[in-house]
């Protein structure tokens, strides 16, 4: 192969010569990406494709073209015949053999559009790899062939209604990218029905398409916003990045889009594509920047997200009130910094970028730092990264020294570095320069002075003298080193000394007349004219302090003044001047002199300067009253010039931009908007609970009791308000939501309750205050939880709402009517507020924790903490699973295909071993999952601990300790005080395993003891029962097809064979529940994600 | 099976005295435009039309002569006449890594990367983060490096089509769509010879006949249907020392990265868990995709459905509070006498801290200051070449002996006439150390769950330098 296409190039090589082709070396090439064929076959194309491409080269000046050209016009000609037969063959590998050629033509970027006709006809071929190729071929010529183009596109609708998702997302592909504006309404057709696909992927796809259709023809961005916003309720992590994309392009400005989805993104990005990560973390820095107000106020450091607080001054007026008094973080601005955190550790660079520059936007400036660590990281990446990440590293180090101060010799510079990655860390390292580490950085500065690349050593001595500037203690310092460096051998790092230099001397004039002495003796050494022009100028300014040698260099100026370049010519007319002025016996003819060479120099602005200044300085009748103020204009104080950073300005890009990089607006930049001043209504982000109903299907049938529920116990749209409420703050954000949407009442009632909070219960709210000092990171929480278990209940329970302080009197009362109140739902509108609320007053009335100190509740107090479990469960949830599930019998299901959870099919119940009591001193504990859904939090998963006390001493203070994944998600049981020999009790608990069967791992305490215990759940155990219709039943298996799908068989014994033992088995299994069904088939429906 | 890309740097240092940035002096005129932050003079006029949606329109490889050998555009076509303003500051730069990696045009801008003396330039035409657009060139040529197995010019040509295709999957309107190395390779399967004989006498292809089903499935980085008859999972933990090391011996900086390498070939869908025995070693880490990061951050366990294949699982850096054991020390003397056209060069290298193992394939090389002609130098063990033009001196020194000292000595002759060079040059080190991982980091256990099989699991240290610099 290699030594046939050598002959061929040979040939070619007399082609060259004869016909002045030009490109060879794509010939070659070419001739190597072609697959193998016979060696007779190559020959020949060889020649006839080199002339294809002298022809098609010469074709635009084929006019003049000679008698060789028509000779290859002719081969030409052959030539496209030959390709042309190729691809309309009926051999499959002679088409693609053809194709491969195109390909590589397309590759060189030569014109191949000759060939349309004959390649369009094969998009339909069933050859996927000759499809591709043809596809290929089309985005790329279609623009030019527009009506030929046409004959491809019913294929593509064709194939837009295969049942293969990835025909489908293929032809989309397509289709969109062919750049036709005829086809726009057959594009927008397929994007609106993509959109709606059941495929993810193709959704994806239809994302894409949306931005290739909006460049195409911008008039159609009203229809795309509708499917962008469409696209953007989508819930898989494969269309949010995409979506986000074309919502950037298309309409950055319709912040309004995201309100709806802002909690469903941060929470899904964790699990976003990398790429799609970057897009949405730049949007969302967009968008917190326009919905939260700043963090950055004077003294909101320590005392920001007082979450607590937050939600017990729910009404406008209040959260005005406190944040006069201090700033307290939106949850859901807290909400996105912490779910981007772990972001930081993504191997993508641009990701860890992204964050970093979402933390530096939107964080308290305390926080900042977290971001340190990574940005260091990426120093090791590839050259490019490391310029990119040094130049932001830069504009941060100049406002925060202190993030990077301990990382100070990750920028220490090594001779393999590239010139413009050693400057940039010399920028960084002079930023990071203060009293307590210049001297090293002197030390530092030092060895590069000397570098070879002498570029770099002139930054250096930029470098210096910024130091110098800056810290006033080391001036004198280097001051005398860069004098020393006068005396360097380079002309390079003498010149920019002497520049230096001179701008250091300007800031302190008055002690240095030894160094200008220095500096005019080494003048004539001297020959760059920066620094030449520089020592004149030093010289005619301070002419006072040296007055003998001033007028002699002068005189030697005179001499050379015609060889020297304009910017020192000008300046020696300036020190003319000024010596003219102040000692104008010695150098009046001097000053003549060279006023008469500067009158006729070849320069205009020399001509220009010396008329000017003979005009000023020497008097005669013309010159008007300027010339008494000549000396005032000429020898005027300068202002020191201030030796500042090349970065200080970029500030006012957004990190990590492009414009950052650049440094001036690129096309396209979005500038970051300033904080507002007062946050706008952040209800807007609550979801509709009907909107993920309608994901499924329209709801009809259903009513707001059912949805409530459904929201309660199962966990959609909702989740994130109630993620985000685990993990931090308990149900707080749904409650301050719930009252922030719902009606007049329940608002009222709130900041009534909250007032009673921070006024009434001294104790309580005293508490609350420790936790919400500390609410800021839950990991601070949780050690103060561990330092002092005491208090945890009460921590656990204030921090779940501060409602409930005020709530507390009240509880009877909400819990009984919390079945009237969510009867009353029924007829209220605003049910997404309904059910937060319920939720809320449910939880509350399972949990008055908070009042451990006051006496009053005590009685209540003992009511939780010792009741186990059984007792602990509230009739309400309880109840409402069944009723929910008589309802779901009434509600004309057979549209709506809701699911809904319903009660648990008991099944035998497994019970496991969580510590024995032999490790556990004496105390044991077994846990089951009773399968009742957790009334803690909707996500979480039920479980049921009986603890035993199989010692012989009464064991105290029983309690969930440390957790070890920080994060995981635990309610837990309330302390048990105490538990005698021989007896035990049994708590209940929820764990979000969030939806992993990785097993949570926690730490069961006594009072001296502590034991690590993990509870590894099963995968059924993660599910929820939910009643279905058969049709509703088959309809959801049926979008299931696919990748979801898993089948086996599994051989039963025939005493086994009864639908009534496979249930018990499958029951016994996995939590779901039955589908009545009329065959002899076994349904079992049950939903995930809980 | 290490997968360390050899980006050869270091090729020649010419100075070049126009190369220096000029001293600005700030009129006013100048600074009141700057300060008022409407840089006008260096903005671009920003379309009245919406911005073109494309965020990589096309893509451009260029080779070290300055030739454009491949051009794919994701949207419109681009002229390739674009790149004359990369030429531009190609020429201005002093060496090929001078050149900046974005470049402003008037209606473009240009974002380069250089791996393997290619240059791949995206054209870009409005704002984007730059690392966006270098994280994902970086990732091409790493795709390319896979598929190929080196990513030179002449392999890409070779491949033109191949590369095409897998340019064409991996960007979608200039977005990135497939990056992940096993979905590409279920897309379209990387050229072997074997394949290639097999696909000229059947008319097969290389693209895969089965659509991907990975993009879809929750773990997207594997590819499904794995099936091996001998199932092996391979995890080489390389860390690397990147020091400055002073004149007098001491060190100024040293740091410790690492990372874990794993090449695994195991049927199914494997649930794999790799702990430590002294995790808290690990400061900083990035995982691959596939790591749980609750689990690492709960209890400092990897757990993760692999890839299929080689991958890199994490990259770590040893927290900056353990002190860092050098592996060698380097005793040099190299002088240069003033008014004599002679140089000293005298340089010994031993082992120092290096916990009983051996120190191979030790490599000096040293950056001559310009003013050196030739090097007559005598090397007591391995073999040594000085480039007259580049100036650069490589010693191949191989295995350090501890009882017998490589030691490179000699003269240099410096240019007739030419002053003594400032600065002694700085002695960049290569070395290796087999079995051991030189911060003492020990992966405890590895197992599998979610599969029946026993894999063979193989653990494998490695301790290099990284940018091991010495003063002298």
């Amino acid at each position: 192969m290699r030594h046939n296409s050598e002959t061929v190039y040979v040939h070619c090589e007399v082609l060259k010569a004869e016909y002045n082709v030009t490109h060879l070396g794509g010939f070659l090439f070419r001739l190597n990406a072609a697959s193998m064929s016979t060696t007779a076959l190559y020959n020949d194309h060889g020649g006839a494709e080199a002339a294809v491409e002298a022809g098609l080269e010469s074709t635009p000046t084929s006019s003049g073209s000679t008698g060789a050209a028509f000779g290859l016009f002719s081969a030409d000609f052959k030539k496209n015949e030959d390709l042309k037969e190729m691809l309309e063959s009926n051999k499959e590998s002679l088409k693609l053999e053809a194709m491969k050629r195109v390909v590589g033509l397309i590759a060189k970027g030569k014109n191949a559009s000759e060939l349309f006709p004959a390649v369009v006809k094969n998009v339909a071929s069933k050859n996927i790899e000759l499809k591709k190729l043809v596809y290929v071929y089309l985005v790329r010529y279609a623009e030019e062939q527009q009506d030929l183009a046409l004959l491809s596109i019913s294929t593509f609708q064709r194939a837009l209604k295969e049942p293969n998702q990835f025909i489908r997302a293929s032809a989309l592909r397509v289709l969109s990218s062919i750049r036709v504006p005829i086809i726009v309404p057959i594009m927008m057709l397929a994007i609106k029905e993509a959109a709606a696909d059941m495929s993810p992927y193709v959704r994806k796809t239809s994302a894409h398409a949306i931005q290739k259709l909006y460049s195409l023809d911008p008039d159609q961005k009203e229809q795309l916003i509708e499917v962008i916003e469409k696209l953007l309720k989508d819930k898989s992590t494969l269309v949010a990045g995409s979506v986000v994309v074309a919502f950037e392009e298309v309409c950055p400005d319709r912040i309004d889009l995201i309100h709806k989805n802002y909690r469903k993104l941060c929470n899904l990005l964790v699990d976003v594509e990398e790429w799609g990560q970057v897009v949405i973390i730049s949007m969302l820095t967009r968008y917190a920047r326009t919905q939260f107000t700043s963090p950055w106020k004077e003294g909101a450091s320590f005392e920001e997200n007082n979450e607590k607080a937050f939600y017990a001054s729910d009404s406008e007026e209040k959260s005005e009130r406190t944040e006069a008094e201090a700033y307290v973080m939106d949850p859901d601005h807290r909400l996105l910094l912490r779910n981007t955190k772990p972001l930081l550790q993504s191997r993508n660079t641009a990701v860890v970028m992204s964050v970093a520059q979402l933390y530096w936007h939107l964080a308290p400036r305390h926080e900042v730092n977290l971001v340190t660590k990574s940005l260091v990281r990426l120093l090791r990446s590839h050259r490019e990264v490391q310029y990119i990440v040094l130049q932001n590293i830069a504009t941060m180090s100049i406002q925060r020294k202190g993030m990077f101060e301990p990382y100070m010799k990750s920028f220490y510079v090594r001779s393999t570095d590239a010139t413009h990655i050693k400057t940039l860390k010399l920028e960084i390292l002079t930023n990071l320069a203060n009293e307590a580490n210049i001297s090293t950085i002197l030390r530092e500065f030092q060895t590069y002075v000397k570098s070879q690349d002498k570029a770099f050593a002139a930054a250096t001595i930029q470098a210096i003298g910024r130091c110098a500037t800056n810290i006033s203690e080391v001036t004198d310092t280097c001051l005398n080193g860069l004098v020393l460096l006068l005396s360097n051998r380079d002309e390079t790092v003498v010149a920019e000394s002497v520049v230096v230099i001179k701008k250091l001397l300007q800031t302190q004039p008055t002690q240095h007349s030894e160094i200008i002495k220095h500096m005019a003796k080494l003048f004539d050494n001297i020959t760059v004219s920066m620094a030449r022009a520089s020592i004149l100028w030093l010289m005619g300014e301070y002419c006072d302090r040296v007055p003998k040698i001033a007028p002699d260099v002068l005189r030697k100026m005179a001499k050379s003044f015609t060889a020297e370049e304009d910017i020192v010519k000008l300046q020696t007319v300036n020190l003319a001047a000024k010596l003219y002025l102040t000692n104008s016996k010695q150098t009046k003819l001097l000053t003549q002199y060279i006023l008469n060479l500067g009158k006729y120099d070849q320069s205009y602005d020399i001509r220009d300067r010396t008329r000017f200044i003979r005009q000023l300085i020497v008097p005669n009748e013309k010159s008007g009253a300027l010339n008494k103020y000549a000396r005032r204009i000429l020898l005027a104080p300068k202002p020191a010039p201030v030796l500042e950073s090349a970065f200080k300005d970029r500030d006012r890009y957004q990190l990590g931009t492009l414009s950052h990089s650049l440094n001036s607006k690129a096309s396209g930049y979005q500038e970051l908007s300033d904080w507002p001043a007062v946050a706008p209504d952040q209800s807007v982000r609550n979801v509709e609970v009907v909107e993920p109903v309608q994901e499924w299907a329209p709801s009809v049938g259903k009513t707001k009791k059912l949805k409530s529920d459904d929201k309660f116990y199962s966990d959609n749209e909702e989740e994130k308000a109630e993620e985000e409420s685990e993990s931090s703050e308990g149900s707080s954000s749904s409650s301050s939501s719930s009252s922030g949407e719902s009606s007049s009442e329940s608002e009222e009632q709130s900041s009534e309750e909250s007032d009673k909070t921070s006024s009434d219960s001294g104790k309580s709210s005293s508490g609350s205050e420790e936790t919400s000092s500390g609410s800021d990171s839950q990991q601070k929480k949780k050690k103060k939880t561990k330092k002092a278990p005491q208090k945890k209940s009460k921590t656990a329970a204030a921090s779940s709402d501060s409602d409930e302080n005020g709530n507390g009197p009240v509880v009877k009362d909400s819990s009984s009517s919390d079945e009237s109140s969510s009867g009353s739902e029924d007829d209220s509108d605003s049910d997404a507020a309904a059910a937060p609320t319920t939720q809320q007053q449910k939880k509350s009335d399972r949990k008055p924790g908070p009042k451990v100190k006051s006496e009053v509740e005590v009685s209540l107090l003992d009511l939780v903490d010792f009741s186990p479990a059984p007792t602990n469960a509230p009739k309400g949830p309880v109840v409402s699973p069944s009723l929910l599930s008589d309802l779901e019998g009434l509600s004309l299901s057979n549209t709506s295909s809701t699911m809904q959870v319903t009660a648990p099919s008991f099944g035998p119940v497994k019970t496991y071993e969580l510590l024995h009591h032999m490790t556990g001193k004496g105390l044991s504990a077994k846990y089951h999952f009773p399968r009742q859904p957790c009334l803690h939090q909707p996500g979480m998963v039920a479980v049921q601990v009986t603890l035993s006390n199989g010692s012989d001493r009464s064991l105290e203070e029983i309690h969930v300790g440390d957790r070890s994944p920080a994060s995981l998600n635990i309610h837990c049981f309330n302390t048990i005080e105490r538990l005698e020999p021989e007896a035990s009790v049994t708590v209940s608990m929820g764990i979000d395993f969030s939806d992993s069967t990785q097993a949570a791992n926690f730490q069961l305490c006594t009072k001296e003891d502590g034991f690590s215990v993990s509870i590894q759940p099963a995968v059924g155990e993660l599910l929820m029962p939910s009643s279905l219709s058969e049709q509703d039943f088959s309809r959801e298996q049926g979008k299931l097809l696919g990748m979801n799908e898993t089948s086996a068989t599994v051989a039963m014994a025939t005493a086994n064979a009864s639908s009534q033992a496979v249930k018990q088995r499958v029951l016994s299994v996995a939590n779901v529940g039955e589908v009545p069904s009329g065959q002899d088939v076994a349904h079992s429906s049950g939903r995930g994600s809980r | 099976m290490l997968m360390f890309p050899s980006d050869s740097l270091i090729t020649s240092f010419v100075y070049s005295m126009s190369a220096l940035p000029p001293f600005k002096p700030v009129t006013s005129y100048w600074f009141r435009l700057s300060q008022n932050g409407q840089n006008e003079l260096l903005c671009f006029p920003s379309p009245a039309s919406p911005p073109p949606a494309a965020m990589i329109h096309s893509l451009f490889l260029i080779n070290a002569s300055g030739d454009i050998f491949l051009e794919k555009h994701w949207k419109s076509v681009v002229s390739r006449s674009v790149c004359d303003y990369f030429f531009e500051a190609q020429e201005r730069a002093s060496e090929p890594e001078n050149v900046p990696p974005v470049i402003p045009t008037p209606h473009h801008y240009l974002i380069s990367v250089l791996r393997h003396r290619i240059y791949f330039v995206a054209v870009i035409q409005s704002e984007v983060p730059p690392l966006f657009v270098i994280e994902f060139l970086h990732r091409v040529v790493d795709t390319f490096q896979d598929y190929f197995g080196v990513c030179t010019e002449a392999a890409i040509k070779d491949n033109v089509v191949v590369v095409y295709e897998l340019l064409e999957e991996m960007l979608d309107n200039g977005f990135p769509l497939a990056t992940e190395s096993n979905i590409l390779k279920e897309l379209i399967k990387p050229p072997t010879i074997l394949r290639t004989m097999v696909n000229t006498i059947t008319g097969s292809t290389n693209v895969g006949e089965q659509l991907p089903t990975g993009q879809l499935s929750v773990v997207p980085w594997r590819r499904t249907g794995v099936k091996y008859t001998n199932n092996e999972a391979y995890f080489d933990v390389v860390e690397e020392i990147d020091a400055i090391i002073d004149k007098s011996g001491s060190t100024i900086t040293a740091e410790i990265q690492g990372v874990i390498d794993a090449c695994v070939k195991l049927t199914g869908m494997p649930d794999l868990t790799l702990s430590f025995m002294n995790p808290r070693l690990l400061d900083d880490v990035s995982f691959h995709p596939c790591v749980r990061f609750k689990r690492w951050e709960a209890e400092r366990i990897l757990s993760f459905i692999p890839p299929d294949g080689n991958f890199r699982l994490l990259s770590y850096h040893v927290s900056s509070q353990n002190l860092v054991a050098i592996p060698v020390y380097v005793k040099h003397n190299i002088t240069f006498r003033e008014g004599s056209s002679q140089g000293r060069f005298d340089l010994t290298l031993g082992p120092k801290q290096t916990m009983g193992k051996a120190v191979e394939a030790v490599l000096v090389s040293s950056q001559l200051p310009r003013g050196v002609l030739n090097a007559n130098l005598n090397a007591s063990q391995g073999t040594y070449t000085f480039d007259p033009v580049t100036k650069m001196l490589t010693w191949d020194v191989g295995k350090i002996n501890p009882q017998k000292l490589p030691s490179l000595k000699g003269s240099m002759n410096l240019q007739a006439g030419a002053s003594k060079p400032d600065e002694n040059p700085t002695i960049n080190i290569q070395l290796k150390i087999q079995q051991m991982a030189i911060s003492g980091l020990k992966v405890n256990r590895l197992d599998m769950y979610g599969e029946k099989y026993k894999p063979f699991k193989g653990i494998k240290y490695m301790t290099k330098a990284g940018k091991f610099q010495v003063r002298t």
